[in-house]
C-alpha cells in the first residue's frame, strides 16, 4: 500500500511543442482510486506512463510510497498496469500470462500457480480457462485476464490505462461496476486513466481533470460537478454537457433570450471588477426546468430525445444563440415545433470569463 | 413481383463478374503452367532412357527407368553432405546473428540505426564476381580454399543482410505494449527476446531461414571457384554431370530432380509458417 506523488513532473515530446505533461502536481492517497481524465491529446495517458516508468521525466519528479523512484525502472516501481488492448502474451497460456512476472521475480512454481489461481477466482475465471491461449478468450475474459495478470502481483499501485474500452457497451458497465469494487476489496492504490467521464464520475474517489497537459481541477465527482473551477472542468463534465452560451452584461444580471437573466452579486461584482462586457454563461440540462405558466426564458423546441426516464429537448431561445439542452419528465415531453418556457434559479446559473474560462466568484 | 425486376436488373452484373474471375482463372492457370511445365518435363525426362530423352518430336510413350537416379545416387554422396552442411550451418549462423542484429535495430534501435541498415543492405550492392578475386586471396592465405567453413561463413555473410532486414521487420510488428508489459513484469532483455519476441515472430524466422536455405543451396559461383572436392556442393554436381561429349540430357534432368527435391521439401514444410510470416500484421 502506499500513495503516490507527482511533484510538478513534466514531459516534452518535441522542443518546440507544448509539453505534453505540463509540471504536474497530484497527490494519491494510499489506497485511493483516482481517475485520470481528459480528451484525447490532454496527457493523461503521459503522466501514467510516467508513474509506470516507460515514460522518462523532463522535469520533475514521481514518488510512490514515500520514495523517490524518478529514475527507477519499471519492475522495480511495484507497480502493475493494465493496458487497453490488454498486451496479453499470445503464445502463452492464460496462467502463464499471469504468472509471468511471478516467474521473473523467482517465486516458486507451487506458489505461483497458487496465487495465480486466487486472482482467477477473485475474477470469476473458471479453473479451465487457465490452460487457454488469449486467442480463444472472448473480450471480456481477455480483459479479465489482462486484470488478473495485474492482481496476481500484489502491487503497491495499480495503473489502468483505459481498460475498458475494447468492451461493448453492456460489458463496460458491468466491468466497471466489477473493477470499482475490486478496488475497494483490495484497497490498493489505483490510478486509472479514461477519456470517458462517466467512467471517471462513477468510479473515482477523486477525479483529477486534464486538458492541454496541464491539471485543471482535482476534486470528487460530486464536486467537480457541482463546483467546477473553470470553463472546462464544467463543460467536460457531465452528461449531456452544460449549456455554455457567451452573453452580454447588462445592470442586474445578462441578457439572454430577449430578458434579463439576474445574476448573484457576487458574479456581477467580479465580471465588473474584471472589466468585463460579456460572460460565458454555464447552465446544466437539468437546471432548464420547464415552466408550466410563464417562465422567464420562451424558446422553440428543434428536438425531443426521449430516454425513456427523462426527455432531452434541443431548444433555441427566443434572440438566437445556440441551442441549448434541457432535460426534462420523460412523460408527455413537449412535441418539437412547440414554443415553450424555461425556469431558471438564479444560483444554477455558472459564469466564467469569456478569454481565460475561469469560474466568476466561485 | 417487385424482386423479379431486381434480379433481373442484378443478372448483367453478375455475369460480368463471373466472366471476370473465369478471365482471370485462366490467366492464372496459364502463368502458373507456363512456369510449371519446364519442371515437370525436366521430371519426366529423369525417367527416361537416355536414347529416348532427346528425339525429336519428344515422345510422351515411354517405358520409364531408375537408370539415371542409380547412376545420381551413387555418385551424389559427398555433393549432398557438403550442400546440407553448408546451408544448415550458414542459416543457423545467420539466424544466431540476425535476431541480436534485428532486435538491435527495431525493438531497441541504437544509435544511428539507419546507418546501420543501410551498412548491411550496402554489402549487397557490389556484385560478388567483383570480389572474387580478393576472397579467393584471403581465402588462400586463411587456408581455406576448398573448405566447408569457407562456404558456411560466405553464405553467411552473403544472407544475413536480407535476414536481417527481414528479421527487423517482423520484429517491427510486436505491438510496443506486449514489450511494455513485459519490461513491467520484469523481464530483462535477454527474457524480453526469448520469451515475448521470438514466440511471435517464429512464423517470420521459419520464412527467413527458407529463403537462407534456398539461397545457400543453389549458390554456385562462390562454391565452384574456391572449392574442388572437399567442399563441393549439389550445384556443382549437375555440373559435373554434363560430360564432355555423349548423351546426358535425362542423367541432368535425374540429377537435377534430385537437388530440387530437398529445397522443395522444405518450402512444403515451412509452407503454414511462410503464409502466416508473410501475414504477421494479422496477430494482435
Amino acid at each position: 500500500m502506499a500513495q503516490v506523488k507527482y511533484v510538478s513532473a513534466s514531459r516534452v515530446f518535441a522542443k518546440d511543442a507544448p509539453p505534453a505533461v505540463d509540471a504536474l502536481d497530484l497527490d494519491i492517497d494510499d489506497g485511493e482510486f483516482m481517475v485520470l481524465v481528459g480528451p484525447s491529446g490532454s496527457g493523461k495517458t503521459t503522466a501514467l506512463r510516467m508513474l509506470a516508468g516507460l515514460e522518462p521525466l523532463d522535469g520533475g519528479r514521481v514518488e510512490i510510497g514515500e520514495r523517490d523512484v524518478t529514475f527507477a525502472p519499471p519492475k522495480d516501481r511495484d507497480i502493475a498496469m493494465v493496458f487497453q488492448n490488454y498486451a496479453l502474451y499470445p503464445q502463452k497460456t492464460v496462467a502463464e500470462n499471469m504468472g509471468f512476472a511471478l516467474k521473473m521475480q523467482g517465486v516458486p512454481k507451487d506458489d505461483r500457480a497458487r496465487r495465480v489461481r486466487e486472482a482467477a477466482r477473485l475474477l470469476d475465471l473458471d479453473d479451465n480457462l487457465l490452460g487457454r491461449k488469449p486467442k480463444q478468450l472472448s473480450g471480456g475474459q481477455r480483459q479479465r485476464v489482462a486484470m488478473g495478470r495485474a492482481i496476481v502481483r500484489e502491487p503497491k499501485v495499480f495503473l489502468m490505462d483505459e481498460p475498458l474500452s475494447n468492451l461493448d457497451a453492456k460489458l463496460r458497465v458491468q466491468t466497471r461496476a466489477q473493477i470499482a469494487e475490486l478496488q475497494r476489496r483490495l484497497g490498493v492504490t489505483t490510478v486509472y486513466v479514461t477519456h470517458d467521464q462517466v467512467e471517471a464520475m462513477t468510479m473515482g474517489h477523486r477525479v483529477a481533470v486534464l486538458n492541454g497537459g496541464k491539471l485543471q481541477q482535482c476534486a470528487t465527482p460530486r464536486e467537480l460537478y457541482d463546483d467546477p473551477v473553470n470553463q472546462f472542468v464544467a463543460g467536460f463534465i457531465g452528461s449531456p454537457a452544460m449549456n455554455l452560451q457567451t452573453v452580454p452584461l447588462v445592470e442586474g444580471g445578462v441578457h439572454i433570450a430577449g430578458t434579463t437573466l439576474p445574476l448573484p452579486l457576487l458574479v456581477r461584482t467580479a465580471a465588473l471588477e474584471s472589466g468585463l462586457r460579456e460572460l460565458v454563461l454555464g447552465i446544466r440540462p437539468e437546471h432548464l426546468h420547464l415552466a408550466d405558466g410563464a417562465g422567464e426564458l420562451p424558446g422553440e423546441v428543434l428536438l425531443v430525445e426521449e430516454l425513456g426516464a427523462d426527455a432531452l429537448l434541443h431548444v433555441r431561445l427566443a434572440g438566437g444563440g445556440q441551442a441549448m439542452v434541457a432535460r426534462t419528465e420523460g412523460r408527455r415531453p413537449p412535441a418539437r415545433g412547440q414554443h415553450v418556457t424555461f425556469h431558471v434559479q438564479p444560483d444554477d446559473v455558472f459564469a466564467f470569463h469569456p478569454s481565460t474560462g475561469d469560474r466568476l466568484a466561485a | 413481383m417487385t424482386a423479379l425486376p431486381i434480379r433481373a436488373g442484378s443478372r448483367p452484373g453478375q455475369l460480368r463478374t463471373l466472366s471476370g474471375r473465369v478471365g482471370w482463372g485462366i490467366v492464372a492457370w496459364v502463368v502458373a503452367i507456363g512456369f510449371f511445365l519446364p519442371v515437370l518435363w525436366m521430371v519426366i525426362t529423369a525417367f527416361k532412357p537416355e536414347s529416348a530423352a532427346e528425339t525429336w518430336p519428344p515422345k510422351f510413350v515411354f517405358t520409364p527407368t531408375l537408370a539415371e537416379f542409380r547412376l545420381v545416387f551413387s555418385g551424389m554422396g559427398p555433393f549432398l553432405t557438403h550442400s546440407v552442411i553448408a546451408t544448415v550451418g550458414s542459416t543457423i549462423l545467420v539466424l544466431v546473428l540476425g535476431i541480436p542484429a534485428a532486435y538491435a535495430l527495431s525493438v531497441h534501435p541504437i544509435k544511428r540505426w539507419r546507418d546501420g541498415l543501410f551498412f548491411f543492405i550496402s554489402t549487397k550492392m557490389l556484385p560478388i564476381v567483383a570480389a572474387i578475386g580478393p576472397l579467393y586471396v584471403i581465402a588462400l592465405h586463411a587456408h581455406l580454399l576448398d573448405s566447408i567453413w569457407l562456404l558456411i561463413i560466405l553464405y553467411t555473410a552473403m544472407n544475413l543482410p536480407l535476414a536481417i532486414w527481414m528479421i527487423r521487420s517482423f520484429m517491427l510488428e510486436v505491438p510496443s505494449e506486449l514489450l511494455e508489459a513485459a519490461r513491467l513484469d520484469g523481464a530483462g532483455r535477454i527474457r524480453e527476446i526469448a520469451s515475448v519476441i521470438l514466440p511471435i515472430v517464429t512464423p517470420g524466422l521459419v520464412s527467413t531461414a527458407l529463403i537462407c536455405v534456398i539461397f545457400a543451396w543453389n549458390e554456385l559461383f562462390l562454391a565452384i571457384n574456391l572449392t574442388v572436392t572437399n567442399a563441393a556442393t549439389m550445384p556443382m554436381f549437375l555440373i559435373s554431370s554434363v560430360p564432355q561429349e555423349g548423351l546426358y540430357i535425362a542423367h541432368l534432368s535425374a540429377a537435377a530432380t534430385v537437388a530440387s527435391v530437398p529445397v522443395i521439401l522444405v518450402g512444403w514444410i515451412a509452407q503454414r509458417s511462410l503464409v502466416r510470416g508473410l501475414a504477421m500484421g494479422a496477430i494482435k
